[in-house]
Parts: structure tokens; sequence; C-alpha cells
């Protein structure tokens, strides 16, 4: 296989990976004021996602690097050319960031109440702009020759930008309440659990119809196979959701929004952000592609060290493995 | 103003605003993994006090640290575009390796760590903060490796067909000689940084708090912390002078610019302090140090250092016309502010530890006011160090081949510059506000009352007793 090509394959598994463990975390935000009616709820929730967000967001970190590194040009017109959405991604990510860690060190209400905002927007703003973004990177946007954004925000916003933006909501909450369902106890895992049920129902209507779409504008075998695989996996994660098989809701909505990344990363290729308007605008895996040297080196660094990465974390999740619930939440 | 202007605000501001998170990071992850095995290896409480203590204000530190990371990791991408293309088949390796290698280590071990007390057994938890803590020094490594690639670049050809850098040695950008040096120099920085917070936060308690049970603690931190200043003003010193030597060679303008050395002076003295115009047309007051100049900049008394306008001339005959002279004032000024403050640091430090000699308890209101000063200076050593450094490059993005005008990104309006630029301003120092105050009160608050800690709970049963930690 070709270097650009496995640098396409592995930019789009550490973007699963994001997709997947921020997936939940965000879910687990935008559920907060939700699911947790007092303060000791909203603890448990916090909690259940305390040891491992800032791990989870490092995939979104390694996705930049590695794009940087092994596609420039994309790296660089992506970032430049969706300018506004991610700086308010940024944003989101910085409040959130901050409020998971201070939220806990003041008693006052109000103080708790500001960064349980903080939380909820933070983590609602970029599970919608995520689609949004993957949505025009799907559909392509105005390049000149030089590979430079020629467009403004609106043509940012359209139907089918928007659509994106619903269904990777809708799968993250789906997602971050089976994950409650999943680490909790008592009446939290029980309301979580069945509202994951209603949400994914939400979430299949809005991913089989942004998956259609999707192939509509471009298409492949293997992006058609991987996304009717998604709409069965989801299905299968809220059958199982409804019957209270809490780990195989979570194996369920886990594999879908795996597939569904997968999905468009498969229609996408070979391109990675196509031009609406000069078609020598259209990056491809090739043109914005590093030197076969730089791939090599990356590639060895990435051989030995993912497998590392996933151990460790692997193996953080087995160590919090527990379920927790109000009783379990100290005092102060 | 212009986009560029706007564009070059947000990367100073956004960057030193990092770097007031990234030395105290640095330096607290190693300290408290010093503080937390002594408590393994003598069992005695008073250290595990200190690692809970210094172990909260290191975690309210690293939660700014990492947030404002992630808007250095895609501002390259988002306002230095052209930049971007033109080094990313270099400077992108580092930085994904950075991740891969050094993010995943440290927050994964970090989360194992803040939430483990009862989750692991006793040594895993110990070899958990180390981990981070090795994380944490390792990222600087990779950071610093890029960094230096802009400073003195190597390991490259330029491609004549698509005017890019090319990687041709990876291993000659990783030993890249600037950033060989750059690293223990900045490490060392880190460390008078994380020293000087220990000290002023022990010193508070040891002189308020005479009678305490945990009066014994402090003193210890209060040593310990002064000390660990006070190597790292001997390797910031012994790294700084070599570093001096090897910019001289690789970057002549910018020790130039640092010491505003208009013409080539073969001995030159070292200008301690220059009160005049600074473009060298006048002088009104000068503190000079005779050949120190000539010994810092080439490691001999009589050896010649070139001068700004020799060099501006060599430039424009080497580059084509054009100015290739930073701003005299800011590299001047910000090199003696990064030296000055950095010892005026080493100074409290050392009245410090010669007020608690032979177990005495500092008595002194001008100590304790200048105890709590004491961290801000190294910060804002740390600041100018970097702003001399970037600043100093100028006005090179790459030195010798780009020019940080043409690293901008081209389809990047001035609003939305503006926007972002606005945007983050504002966020950072409304952050800066609560983070400054919650240091104060979880610093007053001294160490903790020790619960006794639940024997590791390893078992699968869901029991019912609260975990040891809790956001
Ligand atoms: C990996 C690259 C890199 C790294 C590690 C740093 N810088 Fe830098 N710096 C740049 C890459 C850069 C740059 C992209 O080259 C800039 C942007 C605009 C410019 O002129 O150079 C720059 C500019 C720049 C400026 C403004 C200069 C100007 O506007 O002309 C300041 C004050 C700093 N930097 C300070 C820092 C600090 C405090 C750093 C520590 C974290 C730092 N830099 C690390
Ligand atoms: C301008 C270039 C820089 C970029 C792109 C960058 C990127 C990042 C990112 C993405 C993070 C967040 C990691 C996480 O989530 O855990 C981070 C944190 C960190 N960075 Fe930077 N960084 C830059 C400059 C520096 C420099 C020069 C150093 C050290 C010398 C440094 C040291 C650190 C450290 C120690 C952390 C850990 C978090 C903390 O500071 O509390 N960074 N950086
Ligand atoms: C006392 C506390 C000091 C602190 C906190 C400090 C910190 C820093 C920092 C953060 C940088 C930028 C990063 C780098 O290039 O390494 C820097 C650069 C530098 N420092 Fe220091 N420094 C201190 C003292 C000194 C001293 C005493 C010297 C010289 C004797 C010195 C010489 C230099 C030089 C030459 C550079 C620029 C290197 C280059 O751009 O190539 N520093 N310092």
């Amino acid at each position: 296989m070709e270097l650009t090509t496995i640098w396409f394959l592995l930019v789009a598994v550490l973007f699963t990976g994001y997709f997947i463990l921020e997936g939940f975390d965000f879910g687990v935000g935008m559920l907060l004021p939700v699911l947790g009616r007092d303060d000791r709820e909203r603890r448990v929730l916090i909690n259940t996602i305390g040891p491992v967000w800032d791990g989870n967001e490092v995939w979104l970190i390694t996705a930049g690097g590695a794009m940087f590194a092994a596609f420039p040009e994309w790296y660089a017109t992506l970032f430049s050319g969706f300018y506004l959405p991610l700086l308010l991604i940024l944003l989101a990510l910085i409040a959130r960031g901050v409020a998971f860690e201070y939220r806990h060190k003041r008693p006052e209400a109000s103080w708790k109440r500001r960064w349980d905002a903080a939380i909820f927007w933070g983590s609602l703003l970029p599970a919608i702009l995520w689609g949004v973004a993957f949505a025009n990177i799907l559909r392509g946007v105005p390049l000149d020759a030089d590979h430079e954004y020629v467009g403004g925000l609106l043509d940012l916003l359209h139907p089918y930008a928007l659509l994106g933006g619903v269904t990777t909501a809708a799968l993250f909450l789906t997602h971050g309440a089976v994950f409650i369902a999943l680490k909790t106890t008592g009446e939290v895992r029980d309301r979580a659990g069945a509202l994951a049920v209603k949400l994914g129902l939400v979430a299949a209507v809005a991913a089989v119809a942004f998956l259609t779409w999707t192939l509509n504008i471009r298409s492949s075998a293997a992006a058609v196979v991987l996304a009717i695989g998604a709409a069965l996996a989801l299905l299968g994660g809220l059958a199982a959701a409804r019957a209270r098989r809490e780990g195989w809701a979570f194996t369920g909505t886990a594999v879908a929004i795996a597939l569904a990344v997968a999905t468009l990363f498969a229609a996408l290729f070979p391109n990675v952000l196509p031009s609406t308007l000069d078609a020598a605008g259209t990056l491809t895996a090739t043109n914005a592609a590093s030197t076969p040297y730089t791939l090599k080196i990356m590639t060895w660094v990435a051989v030995v060290f993912t497998p590392i990465v996933l151990a460790y974390q692997g193996w953080t999740y087995w160590v919090f493995r527990k379920r927790i619930g109000v009783v379990n939440i100290p005092q102060h | 103003m212009d986009a560029l202007d706007v564009a070059r605000w947000q990367f100073g501001v956004t960057t030193v605003y990092h770097f007031l998170f990234v030395p105290l990071t640095i330096g607290l992850s190693i300290l408290v993994a010093i503080l937390q095995t002594l408590w393994h290896r003598t069992g005695n409480e008073r250290y595990l006090k200190l690692t809970k203590f210094y172990g909260k204000l290191f975690l309210i530190n690293f939660a700014m640290g990492v947030v404002t990371g992630i808007v250095q990791e895609f501002q390259f991408g988002m306002n230095w575009s052209d930049y971007s293309r033109f080094v990313g088949d270099i400077f992108g390796a580092p930085l994904a390796i950075e991740a891969l290698v050094a993010f995943f280590l440290e927050s994964t071990f970090i989360g194992l760590w803040i939430f483990g007390w009862d989750r692991l057994p006793k040594r895993l938890h110990l070899a958990s903060i180390w981990a981070a803590a090795i994380g944490t020094n390792l990222s600087a490594y990779f950071i610093l490796a890029a960094n230096s690639f802009m400073q003195n670049p190597v390991g490259y050809r330029i491609n004549p067909d698509t005017g890019r850098a090319e990687l041709t040695d990876f291993l000659a950008v990783l030993t890249n000689k600037v950033a060989l040096i750059t690293f223990p120099h900045t490490l060392a920085g880190s460390f008078l940084v994380a020293g000087s917070l220990v000290v002023t936060v022990g010193l508070w308690h040891v002189m308020r708090n005479r009678d305490s049970a945990d009066t014994g603690a402090y003193r210890f931190a209060t040593k310990f912390g002064a000390w660990t200043v006070m190597v790292s003003t001997a390797l910031v010193l012994v790294t700084g002078d070599i570093q001096g030597k090897i910019m001289t060679q690789v970057q002549p303008m910018k020790m130039a610019a640092a010491e505003g050395l208009y013409t080539t002076e073969s001995p030159a003295s070292f200008s301690v302090l220059t009160i005049g115009s600074l473009d060298g047309s006048r002088e009104v007051f000068a503190i000079k140090i005779p050949y120190l100049l000539s010994y810092l900049g080439t490691g001999d008394p009589e050896g010649t250092v070139h001068g700004i306008n020799d060099l501006q001339a060599q430039y424009a005959s080497q580059y084509g016309a054009g100015s290739y002279t930073p701003i005299i004032p800011v590299t001047y000024w910000s090199f003696r502010f990064m030296i000055g403050f950095g010892l005026a640091a080493a100074a409290i430090a050392l009245l410090v530890l010669w007020a608690q000699r032979k177990g005495r308890t500092p008595t002194s209101r001008w100590l304790l006011r200048a105890g709590l000063v004491l961290p801000v200076l190294p910060l804002l050593a740390n600041s100018f160090g970097w702003i001399f450094t970037e600043m100093g490059r100028q006005p090179w993005i790459v030195f010798g081949e780009m020019l940080t005008r043409d690293g901008v990104s081209r389809s990047v309006s001035l609003t939305e510059v503006l926007t972002s630029f606005t945007a983050f301003t504002l966020i950072y120092a409304t952050l800066a506000v609560i983070e400054f105050k919650l240091l104060v009160r979880y610093a007053k608050a001294g160490v903790p009352d020790l619960t006794p800690d639940p024997e590791p709970d390893d078992t699968d049963d869901d029991a019912e007793r609260p975990l040891a930690f809790a956001y």
C-alpha cells in the first residue's frame, strides 16, 4: 500500500478514535442538565468521565498533529478555511476542560451553575460543529488553484452541513446516555437507559438521512457497505439498550460511530478536501502529502507507539471500570 | 493595522499565555513526584501531606496548560497556513510525535494519578505521577526541536519545483544544536518557576502559622523549593552561556540585537545598561563591562562580535533589499529582563535560605513581601526569554528561509483574526483571574488533614463507600 494511503487511513483511525471516545464524554456533558437533577447526580455524571476525558481529547490533538505532519496542505487549508467554526470549537473546548477541573473547587451553588453551563455548551457546540465540518469536507468547499479557501462563513452553513451537525450531536447524545447507563447505579442509570432509547431513535433517523445524502454526493462500494453496517450497529445497540444490556448497547453505539466515520472517509478517498470551484484546487491524499521520507519516519513512530497508547489507555478504562452512584460521591 | 499584525499579536499573546502555565507544569510535576517518592521511602506523613497539597496547586495550573495548548496546536493551520505549507514536511513530525508519545502519556497518567488514590496499588500510583511528569518533560523536547528548526534550520532541502522545505535528515532535526541547548535552558527556567512557587507557599505558612502541627512540613517545603531555585539558577546560567555562543554562530544578528551593538567590535564589551538612543547614535549613560560580550559570544575575551550595521548590509546583499534587523529596544530589554528577573528570584530564595538557617524562623515582614512576589519573577524571566528568542528572530519566521509576513494565512480576513484575537484575549483574561484566585485560595488553605486512605480497592463489587477523590 502507498504511504499516502496508509496515512489517510491513520488519520481516519485517529478521528474515529476521537469521535468514539470524546463522543461519549460530549454526550455526558450535554446530558448534564437533563440527567443530573441535583448537584450529587451531576457529580456522578461528571465523575464517570473525570479520569479519562483529557486522554480522549488527545486523540484530537494527535489527529491534528498527524494531519500537519502527513498532509500539511490539508491541515493548512482546512483550518484556515474553517476559521470561525474552528475558533468556536476551541473556545468550547477551553471552557469545558477548565470546568471539569474547577467546578468542584468551590462550594457555592452559583459557581457550580456557571461551570455546569460551560460543560453543557462546551460539549454541545463541538458536537454539532464537528458534524458541520465533516459534512463540508465531504461536500467540498470553494478552493482556488492554490488550494486557498475563497468562500465565506455562510458557504459552510447549508442544509446538508446542518444535518451533519444534528447527526453528530444526536449520535453523541445517544452514545453518552448509553455510557452513563453503563457506568452508574441507581436512578441515574435507569433514567439514562430509558433516555438512550429515545435519543437513539432520533439519532438513527438523522444518521440514515445524513449517510444517504452523503452517498448521493460521493460514494464508493466500501462506503455503502460501511454505511449499512453503521445503521445496523446503531439499531443493534438500541435493541440492547432497550433490553438493558448496557455493555452491548455501548458496543453498538461505539461501532455505529466508528462505521459512520469510516463511511465518510471511504466516500472521501482519495480526496481529502474537494474543491467545488476549480478542479485543480481539490486536495487529494497525494497532492496534499508530505514527502515519502517524512511519511516513512512517521509510520515507524506510529507503528511503535500506537499499540502502547492503546494498551495503557485500555488499562485505564479497566482500572476505572466500576460503576458509581450518589453513594460513592464524597461530601466535599 | 492588517491581518498580519493581528495574527502576530494573537500568536504572541496566546503563546506567552500558554507558557505561563507550562513551566509550572514541567517543574511542579517532577517536584510533586519527588515528594511522593519521599513519602514512599520514609513513610513520613509530612511528605504525603505536601504531595497532596502541592498536587492540588499543580492540577489547578495543569488544566489551564492543557486547554491553552490545544489552541497552539491548531493555530499554525488557522493563522499561519502558508508557513504550515512551507515547513509541514519537517515541522509537523515533531508536533505529531509530541502528541502521540508525550501528550497521551501525560494526560492518561494524570487521570490515573488524580483518581487513582484508592484504585491503584501504592507503587503503581507513584509510577503514574512519574509517567505523567516524564511525558510532560518529553513534550517540551519535541516542541522545542520544532521551534529550534525555525531558529536554525537543519536536515532539510528546498525542493526547487514546489519551493517547499523537505526533510532530508530527521535525526539532524532532533539533534539540532539549538534544540540540545534550548531544552536544558528552558527546563532549568521552568524549575526556577516551580521552586519559587513552592518557596512562596511554604514561607507564607511558616511565617503565618508558627506553632501549627504542620510547621515542620512547611519548613521542609520552603527549603526544598529554595534549593530547587538555587540549582536551577546555576543551570540556567551555564546553559544560557552556552546558548549565547551558539546563537552568535547561527544567528549573529540576534546577539547584536540583544546588545544593541551597532558596530563590529573586537574585543566587545557587555552593556549592563545603556540609556540613550538605541539606534546607536547617541549614548547618554552606559555601564559596560569590557571584554565580557566577546567572551559570552565567542568564548574568547578578545573575540570579534559583529555589529548590526555590518550584518544588515551582509544580509541585504545575501537575501535582497529589506530590513533584517529586529526591533532593537525589544530584544535589548527582553534579554536584560530575562536575566535580571531570573537572578532577582535567586537572590530572594537565597535570603529565605539564610533566614531559615539552623532552624530559625524568619520574621522580617520585608522577606514575607519579597517571598510573595517571588513566583512572578521567574515567570517574567521566562516570558521575556521567549519574547527575546522569537522577536530576535524577526523578520524571519524560519531563519534565512521564510519571512514572517510570507507565512500568514492569505484566506483569513482581518475581521476573522480580530474576532479570534478578541475572543481569546477575553476568555484568557477571565480564566486568568479565576485561576489566580483559586491558586491563592488553595495555597492559603494549607496542607490537608489526612483521612487514612482506604486500602486499594481492586474488587469487583460495587461497594457503597465514597471515592477517595471525585470531581
Ligand atoms: C513551534 C513553534 C514555536 C514555538 C514552540 C514557540 N514559538 Fe514563538 N513564534 C512562532 C513559533 C513558535 C512563530 C509561528 O514563528 C511566530 C508567530 C509569528 C511570528 O513571527 O513567529 C512566533 C512569534 C512569537 C511571538 C511574537 C513575535 C511577533 O509577533 O513577531 C512571541 C512573543 C512568541 N512567539 C513567544 C513564544 C513563546 C512564549 C513560546 C513558548 C511557548 C514560543 N514563542 C514558542
Ligand atoms: C507554540 C507551540 C506549541 C504548541 C503547538 C503546543 C501544543 C500543546 C498542546 C496541544 C497541549 C495540550 C496537551 C494536553 O491536552 O495534555 C500542550 C500542553 C503543554 N505544552 Fe505546549 N505547545 C507549544 C509550546 C510549548 C512549549 C515551547 C513548551 C515547553 C517548552 C510546551 C510544553 C507544554 C506542556 C508541559 C504542556 C502540558 C500541559 C500544561 O502546560 O499544563 N508547549 N501544548
Ligand atoms: C535567570 C533566569 C532565566 C530564565 C528563566 C531564562 C529563560 C529563557 C527562556 C524561556 C528562553 C527561550 C527559550 C530558549 O531559547 O531557550 C531563553 C532564551 C535565552 N536565554 Fe535565558 N533565561 C534565564 C537566564 C539566562 C542567562 C543568565 C543567560 C545568559 C548568560 C541566558 C541566555 C539566553 C539566550 C542566549 C537565549 C536565546 C537563545 C536563542 O534564541 O537562540 N538566559 N531564556
